[in-house]
């Protein structure tokens, strides 16, 4: 056996703290080490090429890579001694840039600290076998969760890409938040106008079935083969007969918060949430219906021209492959009320969001586009924006920027002037954050071309005086307290996750961050992908973003899909469990752990029954190799004397 | 560094912990230098027999982290570790070995400000017990 070990100085990403030359001279005197050299970037071509010829040179059967985290480069390396002819497998990687040289500042510490690495990576690939991946097919189809704009484009993308898509999406229509938004920055294109005919598009395409009202219920299965159970929650319409002639929310009784309009206005128990909605269906919520609460009334049943109410409808559970999923869940935006008591906590009606003011300025909104107080529904002379609320603030928990907030206030303080020639608006801010292509032009034309006050700072309080509101805050640039008096406040307010992106997040096995912003695979270099194979980001359910960035990532996590689906077949990984069948003894206790159900049994001519391991199911978690009494069932790559040998090396 | 080194030996679970303890690389937040992580596919695969091995060959203390309940990447396998190493934390003193040198918890992919506080505690407590032992 003879192992070789290259120390990476990643540049001075560890040779800054690692004195890598001492490693590669400590390695040389463990066992089995026949050559040992330290290399400036391992990962580059000329990196890759010493390393190759290391291994012809000495003859080397294994290769210990002390570098960056595995989970880094792994694959890289595995390829490098691959191509060296060596199984690629017999790559053992020892992280001493993320776990070491990036976390210590003591250079004789940290040199002593890779050592001890390199020597229990050392030991771990002394006990390596060569591992021979399987394949297994890879199933035609991809699901897409959302239907935003980010949920839309990528199911159109792959559905060009003639790839079957199922869309699913909670609500009764597509579209998600850009569809309450009137017009976008920084161009000014109305909002439905170039979202509306992608919604179509999406509903009418031949390779997409969309599925509203429904809910990802339970996923199983793994990259290339998911099996995931959809959820339909009855509606008590029948989609197929529904017209969405709205006859029956105009005769509806039942009085019922309107929740795409934000609570701009007021909704039917029955209703379609907006004009160009699709698909153009309506949906009775149960909870506001007068035949659900009181036990009397079937007003909708019996106006309904399509005879499409149907009140004992039930949930569908639709149960499906996919090879592919992309989570496009989008965004909430903050609940601010208990959070910020000085701007009034939710009691003063002039108060309202950043959202509900997008409705209010919207034509097919419902106030028709005329923007209006909701005490009085006087139209407000003096509109005071305030930058900020819940982001950037971490006196309340929320450091982050909402990224958004800057540009859409601009957007809404033109759009302010243009609905109200003589109003005046006041935008209280931090910083002004533009950074797009066209975006700070864009907050200038508004202070310049549309004359809207700027004024960096806080606002310490809002209080009611004489039917107006006082903005007090402070103008830092100034350096005085300025106060201001506004008909009407509106709050940009923060991004979180969507409500219910981490019950999610958990079904499908992926990452998610206090806010509820999934977890992309790498900041950098997987900016799409997930920790899970298979399952990829698009728009803002990952961070805040707007929407091209939002379309730009879902056309990318729909490239990242379809290559996958292209493949057809799919390289599973030989790290997966295997029974000493000598020493079964048939206990079956590996079957009871395995979440895979990756266990059967088999008959052995001598009439004895053992445990087996179905390859293609195990996903390598190793729950049965610890759960076996004989320890006779072994997980590839993680056995037991790897890590002995590991623990052992490290504490010696 | 006055104190002298421990040998502390830390299993992580590949998805969730050890991503979790390469963000605190990635954001270069600085932790004492006595852990050595050993990567796990999953606290599931953490036989407690391990975490004895490791005191037998002379572990000043020994730290487990996986997924959060809940959001295990093969999902369950950090119940049956909570299962095994709860049993064998309350075994720990009858073999003479002091509860504080053994920890296990859970850090996500995203929480390298809690791994690296989770580094520290724990080694402070051990540096604590092991100094109280010299002391007697
Ligand atoms: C006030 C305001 C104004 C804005 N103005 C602009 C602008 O002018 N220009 C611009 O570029 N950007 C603007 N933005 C940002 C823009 O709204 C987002 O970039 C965009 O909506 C993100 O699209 P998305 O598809 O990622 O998410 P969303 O639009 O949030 O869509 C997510 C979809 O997923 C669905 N969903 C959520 N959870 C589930 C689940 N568990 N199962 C099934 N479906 C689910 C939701 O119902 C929704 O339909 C603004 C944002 C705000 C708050």
């Amino acid at each position: 056996m003879r192992i070789g070990v290259f120390v990476c100085q990643c540049g001075t990403n560890i040779a800054a703290t690692v004195n890598t030359g001492e490693v590669a001279e400590a390695a040389m005197a463990m066992r089995n080490v026949a050559h040992a050299e330290s290399i400036q970037y391992s990962c580059s071509e000329p990196g890759q090429k010493a390393i190759i010829n290391a291994v012809h040179r000495h003859g080397l059967t294994r290769v210990v890579m002390a570098a960056c985290s595995p989970r880094m480069h792994e694959t890289t390396f595995r390829r490098t001694v691959n191509q060296a002819g060596m199984n690629p497998f017999m790559l053992e990687m020892v992280n001493i840039r993320e776990h070491c040289s990036w976390i210590h500042s003591d250079m004789e510490e940290a040199t002593l600290k890779a050592i001890d690495l390199v020597r229990k990576g050392v030991a771990r690939v002394r006990d390596q076998a060569p591992l021979h991946p399987d394949t297994v097919p890879v199933t035609m189809g991809a699901l897409v969760i959302g239907g935003g704009v980010a949920g839309i484009q990528a199911a159109l993308d792959m559905a060009d890409a003639g790839i079957p898509v199922t869309l699913v999406e909670r609500e009764s229509t597509i579209g998600g938040n850009m569809a309450r938004l009137d017009k976008t920055f920084p161009t000014l294109d109305c909002s439905s106008c170039i979202l509306t005919p992608r919604m179509v598009e999406a509903k009418q395409h031949e390779n997409i079935r969309l599925m509203v009202n429904s809910e990802v219920e339970q996923v199983r299965g793994y990259i290339g083969n998911f099996e995931v159970d959809v959820r339909r929650k009855a509606t008590c319409v029948n989609e197929e007969k529904c017209t969405g002639c709205m006859i029956c929310e105009q005769k509806c009784p039942g009085k019922a918060p309107d929740e795409f309009n934000v609570d701009v206005g007021e909704s039917k128990a029955i209703s379609v949430p907006f004009p160009q909605a699709v698909p153009l269906v309506a949906k009775l919520r149960k909870e506001h219906c007068r035949l659900f609460i009181k036990g009397k009334c079937s007003v909708c049943q019996k106006v309904c021209p399509a005879d499409a109410i149907d009140y004992e409808q039930e949930d569908e559970v639709l149960t499906e492959k996919f090879g592919a999923i992309i989570v496009a869940t989008g965004y909430d935006t903050f609940d601010w009320k208990a959070a910020y008591p000085e701007y009034g906590g939710g009691h003063y009606p002039d108060v309202i969001t950043s959202l509900q003011y997008e409705r209010m300025l919207s034509a097919s909104g419902p106030t028709g586009g005329h923007v209006k107080r909701p005490s009085d529904g006087e139209e407000p002379k003096n509109i005071v924006f305030i930058s900020c609320v819940g982001s950037r603030d971490p006196s309340i928990g929320r450091p982050l920027c909402c990224s958004v907030g800057c540009m859409y206030t601009a957007k809404q303080a033109i759009l302010t002037k243009e609905h109200i020639p003589d109003s005046r608006s006041y935008v209280f801010y931090m910083d002004i954050r533009a950074s797009g292509k066209g975006y700070d032009e864009f907050t200038r034309r508004a202070q310049e071309e549309f004359g809207a006050v700027y004024l960096r700072g806080r606002v310490g309080k809002i209080y009611p005086r004489g039917g107006r509101l006082v903005v007090m805050g402070v103008d830092t640039l100034a350096g005085e307290q300025v106060e201001v008096e506004a008909d009407l406040v509106v709050l940009a307010t923060g991004l979180s996750g969507a409500g219910g992106a981490d019950e999610l997040a958990r079904k499908l096995n992926i990452s998610y961050d206090r806010y509820g912003f999934l977890s992309e695979g790498h900041p950098k270099l997987r900016p799409v992908e997930t920790n899970t194979g298979g399952i990829y980001l698009a728009g803002a359910c990952q961070a805040p973003r707007d929407i091209p960035d939002s379309v730009a990532q879902a056309s990318a996590a729909a490239a990242k899909a379809a290559g996958l689906l292209s493949r057809g077949e799919l390289e599973t990984s030989p790290m997966v469990a295997e029974v000493d069948w000598m020493r079964c003894t048939g206990c079956f206790k590996c079957r009871d752990v395995c979440p895979y159900g990756a266990i059967e049994e088999e008959g052995l001519r001598d009439g004895r029954t053992v445990a087996r391991v179905i390859p293609s199911l195990c996903q390598g978690c190793g729950v049965c190799n610890v759960a076996c009494p004989p320890s006779v069932i072994s997980l590839k790559g993680f056995t037991d004397n790897q890590l002995i040998a590991e623990v052992v090396e490290l504490l010696r | 560094m006055a104190e002298q080194n421990l040998k502390i030996i830390g299993f992580l679970c590949n998805w969730c912990s050890y991503a979790g303890a390469d963000m605190a690389g990635m954001a270069r937040m600085k932790q004492p230098a006595d852990l050595r992580v050993v990567r796990m596919p999953c606290t599931g695969r953490v036989n407690p027999l391990l975490v004895l091995k490791a005191f037998q060959e002379g572990a000043d203390g020994v730290l487990v982290s996986g997924c959060h309940p809940g959001d295990c990447h093969y999902t369950d396998g950090n119940y049956y570790a909570r299962r095994r190493l709860e049993l064998l934390a309350r075994m720990l003193p009858a073999l003479g070995i002091e509860p504080e040198r053994f920890h296990y918890t859970w850090v996500s992919a995203s929480e390298g400000a809690r791994w690296t506080q989770v580094v520290e505690e724990f080694t402070e407590q051990v540096q604590s017990v092991s100094s109280g032992r010299e002391a007697e």
